[in-house]
């Protein structure tokens, strides 16, 4: 076997079990919450992309310094997003919160299908080139083939995000009240934590996440479209359940375990059937261990 | 109450959730035309028992034996709920678990299902005896609203009942598939005293008339004291107490456990 | 909630709190949209456009659409309206008024088959083929409907299976020259075996997980038939599929497209019928169990893996029909037909119609794939407005256009007492 190939399998799939992490946290995030699969969380992502490069495209002209540049589109990315996320909410999720599941989700594809078809009729239906700013280090530009800058900074963020959202959660009184709500939001509620702020906060905390992510993979892959957010989407919510929906470390895990099967997949079998991989290993997964790899085990339905 | 009529007997029944224990080494004993109580505080393992003996739960440990009215004794523990249901046993569910969308017939038709037989071809086809078997089925759910005095709003969904209606449904559903063991699960409760009158007698008469044996969990002393025979008594998962309701009522172990709960009629 | 029998009137919502809250949400959005609205940057000639009147329309749009939002969710909060009005809406309701009632059911029926039976003679060929497309999406969403509608299950990989017809057809004739009348139940079979092998591994999952495995499975089949190029022929797809034929007859071009329309009303028509059939039958009320309490309809006797494994077959039969009848219409397919974009179009109709409700799906049909066509402006922004309408259906209107009705039955005993 080809040892070199083999990291550069690897490593490559770390980069995109990366990615996939900052997606599937909102997922799991917004799932621990509110028990809703957020259809349209892939979308953010994906509108996140397009207004860091909106902005990119905008600044150019002042001849700003790159680094400078994709660090403004990516503040500006992030506001947008989690606005996006918040009103999002508002609108589609919060009036069905008593409503069946079945109802809940119906409206997030219906979200998810409107932002997508926003953005192609207010931007474009084709890929856009979308420039790499984020920075070159020269070191690793000799080791080019094993892993390039821009796999390096996605997994340098990626690690930086896990660790302040841990902290977050486990330390800061949002954090507590987060945890409190997923366990039982009767209780919580009773307990003086607003379950409004709780949720909307949720869903801004997912929303700049997958916000940054789309920024770094659009420079990573070099081009964007429209529908660019929800294969990414499907895909992160594949990883989430992985790691057991509900459960951050899970996610990371999860979408680690997603970036490898893809990567030694289509390095070693077939590059054309790379979606085929994860749902058929999702498939697997939800047959043989529903609850996910670090997922807790439910006490059975209520009755 | 002679061992050769017992219709329920549940061995060392144990279920674990992780670590916790929450039920303990059950032993239960029913009788055919029984009125049995299983009593205790919350979170005693009552319900859980309950799931157990239906096959909503796969039970840990333990055996759980049936006597089918022909004779037939089986072992249910970890069968699926509807493989129970067709043996004979029914059940209601503390928190009311009517088809809220469906018309009350609707409901109780559904309670049919085991003992109809029309599969697809039959629904599509609708051959002479699939009409007939509907026409019947429609008739004999009919019969059992009447029974529990629902006849009035046959044609209502199940949502828009008044609450002790909606428990009574949940009786009618339970008791057309025909049953020969009930278990009812808290069927008082939320219910005010007038209609907790009115369910004692119906369930004696459900006892007597349809011949079907019953075992009720119940927090309501009043009702458990003047309508069964005999008490179970579980805290923390296991079995402290049974008899009579006079022995219950004395019973030191019981009163610990209910500390300060009135237990007396 | 305070249980006040007033109704909330349009007009109460005109005072200047109101006109604050529209214009903050107005301003809101005209913020969150500033970039994507306004700004077109074109990264390729390097070139930025600006469009600041998208900026006012979004504005206007938004300020007065806010105050319709919150009207109705005002109204929505209120509850449903006490039972006097509602059996007083009864009266006036069409649908009750048309199926109820023999001496005026009879000559609806006749009138809408008449219709049926001249459009195609009156009208030209492409719309009678507009109408066949219609049709087929009618034929899907009753399909679907078994699937979410009565088991409650939501599948979102259903385009399958209308691929799985699709292709049986157009392979099948391409090896063997198999016609399409053999086609048509050899599709519906292959869809069926389809249908039970995906429901296999899906018995034991909770809702939310199913719908995202079904979509898996919607994607495995589009990707598969797209790469597997010595199967399907990958993404350039399969041309001159004949058209059916009727004992060697040889059709001139309108006139096989009226022989596919008819042949379209003869399987609309048989869906029908066999949808009110096990709609009330013992599988339907199983299935129906299922969608409102699975765990109640358990402790009823019902095996729910069975039901799951004929509520998925039956539905994909349907699909596999209408996949048949597809290719032998365009003469072509491809993978691009089947995305899962038309999988969440079929379930657009089966909500916007009302989940369960048979006429509810045909009309939502009707008008989701006539309205477009007939109206090209709007055709653009269809697929926005089918996002927003999923939304706002279940937000507002969860039970479909026209709500599904549970069958009355009468005894004897109660008919002097009741209305």
């Amino acid at each position: 076997m080809d040892l070199t190939y083999f990291f550069e399998l690897l490593l490559g799939g770390l980069t995109r079990g990366s990615i996939y992490a900052l997606l599937a946290l909102g997922y799991t995030m917004v799932y621990g919450i509110i028990q809703l699969i957020n259809f349209a969380h892939g979308e953010i992502y994906m509108i996140g992309a397009f207004t860091a490069l909106i902005v990119i495209g905008v600044l150019t002209f002042t001849g700003m310094n790159g680094i400078a540049i994709i660090l403004i589109a990516i503040v500006v990315a992030m506001v947008f997003s989690t606005g996006y996320g918040f009103t999002m909410e508002k609108l589609a999720y919060k009036p069905l919160r008593r409503a069946p599941r079945l109802s809940a989700l119906i409206s997030a594809i219906g979200m998810s299908m409107f932002l997508q078809n926003y953005v192609l009729l207010a931007q474009t239906p084709d890929f856009l080139p979308f420039p790499n700013l984020l920075p070159k280090i020269a070191r690793l530009e000799q080791a080019e083939s094993l892993m390039n800058s821009s796999q390096f900074t996605i997994l340098v963020t990626t690690a930086g995000v896990m660790i302040i959202l841990t902290f977050l959660i486990k330390f800061t009184k949002i954090g507590k009240a987060m945890r409190a709500t997923s366990q039982d939001k009767t209780m919580a509620m009773l307990s003086g934590i607003n379950i409004n702020k709780v949720i909307s906060f949720t869903f801004v905390v997912g929303s700049a996440t997958a916000a940054l992510g789309g920024v770094l993979i659009s420079s990573h892959t070099g081009q964007i479209n429209y529908y660019i957010g929800f294969i990414a989407g499907i895909k992160a919510f594949v990883a989430a359940v992985l790691g057991g929906i509900g459960s951050i470390p899970g996610a990371v895990l999860g979408s680690l375990v997603l970036g490898w099967t893809e990567s030694f997949g289509t390095g070693y079998i077939s590059s054309d059937y790379e979606d085929v991989f994860a749902f058929i290993f999702l498939i697997a997964i939800l047959i043989f261990k529903p609850s996910g790899i670090l997922g807790k085990t439910s006490a059975g339905d209520k009755v | 109450m002679s061992e050769s009529n017992c219709i329920l007997d549940t061995r060392a029944l144990t279920m674990d959730f992780g670590g916790l224990r929450a039920v303990d080494a059950m032993n239960l004993k029913v009788c055919e035309g029984e009125i049995v109580a299983l009593i205790g505080p919350n979170g005693a393992g009552k319900t859980t028992f309950f799931n157990c003996v239906t096959g909503m739960l796969k039970p840990s440990l333990g055996t759980i034996v049936i006597t089918m009215p022909d004779g037939q004794e089986k072992e249910i523990q970890g069968k699926r709920p509807n493989v129970v249901t067709n043996y004979g046993l029914a059940r209601t569910f503390q928190n009311i678990r009517l088809f809220q969308n469906l018309t009350v017939l609707e409901n109780v038709m559904i309670g049919r299902h085991t003992r109809m037989k029309a599969g697809i071809l039959g629904a599509v086809l609708r051959n002479k005896a699939t009409k007939e078997e509907e026409e019947r089925v429609i008739y004999e759910s009919y019969e059992y609203l009447k029974k529990l005095h629902l006849e009035q709003h046959v044609n209502e969904l199940a949502k828009n009942l008044p609450y002790g209606a909606q428990r009574r449904l949940e009786i009618a559903r339970a008791m057309a598939t025909e049953p020969f063991l009930l278990l009812l699960d808290e069927p008082a409760a939320g219910m005010n005293p007038q209609e907790t009158r009115e369910l004692d007698n119906l369930i004696v008469k459900i006892r007597d008339t349809e011949k079907i044996t019953i075992l009720l969990i119940e927090h309501d002393m009043n009702l458990v004291m003047s309508l069964s025979e005999r008490i179970y008594v579980m805290d923390y998962g296991k079995l402290i107490a049974q008899g009579t309701p006079e022995e219950i009522k004395h019973h030191p172990e019981v009163i610990k456990a209910y500390l300060g709960e009135e237990v007396d009629a | 909630m305070s249980n006040v029998s007033t109704e909330i009137k349009p007009t109460s919502f005109l005072s200047f709190k109101e006109l604050k809250k529209s214009l903050f949400t107005a301003v809101w959005f005209m913020i969150l949209t500033l970039p994507i609205m306004v700004i077109k940057v074109n990264t390729i000639e390097n070139t930025v456009e600006w469009h600041w009147n998208r900026m006012v329309f979004v504005g206007l749009l938004i300020f007065f659409g806010s105050w319709g939002w919150r009207y109705l969710l005002a109204r929505r909060e209120m509850g449903p309206r006490p039972r006097k009005a509602e059996s007083e809406r009864k009266r006036f309701n069409l649908t009750a008024i048309l199926m109820e009632r023999k001496q005026v059911r009879t000559p609806t029926i006749i009138i809408l088959a008449v219709m049926v039976i001249v459009f195609p003679f009156i009208s030209s060929m492409y719309q009678t083929n507009i109408m066949i497309t219609a049709l087929n999406y009618i034929i899907l969403g009753l399909g679907l409907n078994i699937v979410i509608g009565l088991g409650g299950m939501l599948h979102l990989g259903y385009i399958a299976f209308y691929a799985v017809g699709a292709y049986s057809y157009a392979l099948l004739n391409y090896h063997f020259g198999v016609s399409f009348w053999l086609a048509l139940p050899i599709g519906a079979g292959l869809s069926a075996i389809f249908g039970i092998l995906l429901a296999i591994p899906v018995l034991r999952l909770r809702g939310d997980y199913l719908a995202i495995v079904t979509l898996g499975f919607g994607e495995i089949v589009r990707i598969i038939l797209e790469n597997w190029n010595d199967f399907s022929f990958g993404p350039s797809g399969i041309a001159n599929i004949p058209r059916p034929g009727l004992f060697g007859i040889d059709f001139s071009l309108p006139q096989v497209t009226t022989f596919i329309y008819f042949i379209m009303i003869g399987l609309v028509v048989f869906t029908i019928f066999l949808m009110i059939r096990l709609e009330n039958s013992r599988l339907g009320r199983a299935w129906v169990a299922m969608r409102e309490d699975e765990v109640a309809s358990r402790a009823m006797g019902i095996d729910i893996r069975k039901n799951k494994l004929t509520a998925f077959s039956l539905g994909a039969v349907w699909a596999g029909m209408a996949g048949v009848v597809f290719a032998s219409k365009t003469t072509f397919i491809n993978p691009a037909s089947f995305t899962i974009w038309e999988s969440v179009m079929v379930l657009s109709i089966v909500v916007l119609g009302g989940m369960g409700s048979i006429i509810g799906i045909i009309i939502a049909a009707l008008i989701m794939i006539l309205l477009p066509e007939y109206l090209r402006a709007f055709s653009e922004f269809r697929m926005l407005l089918f996002g927003f309408l999923l939304v706002a259906m279940m937000v507002f209107r969860p039970g479909g256009l026209v709500p599904a009705k549970r069958k009355v039955y009468t005894f004897p005993q109660e008919e002097a007492g009741n209305e």
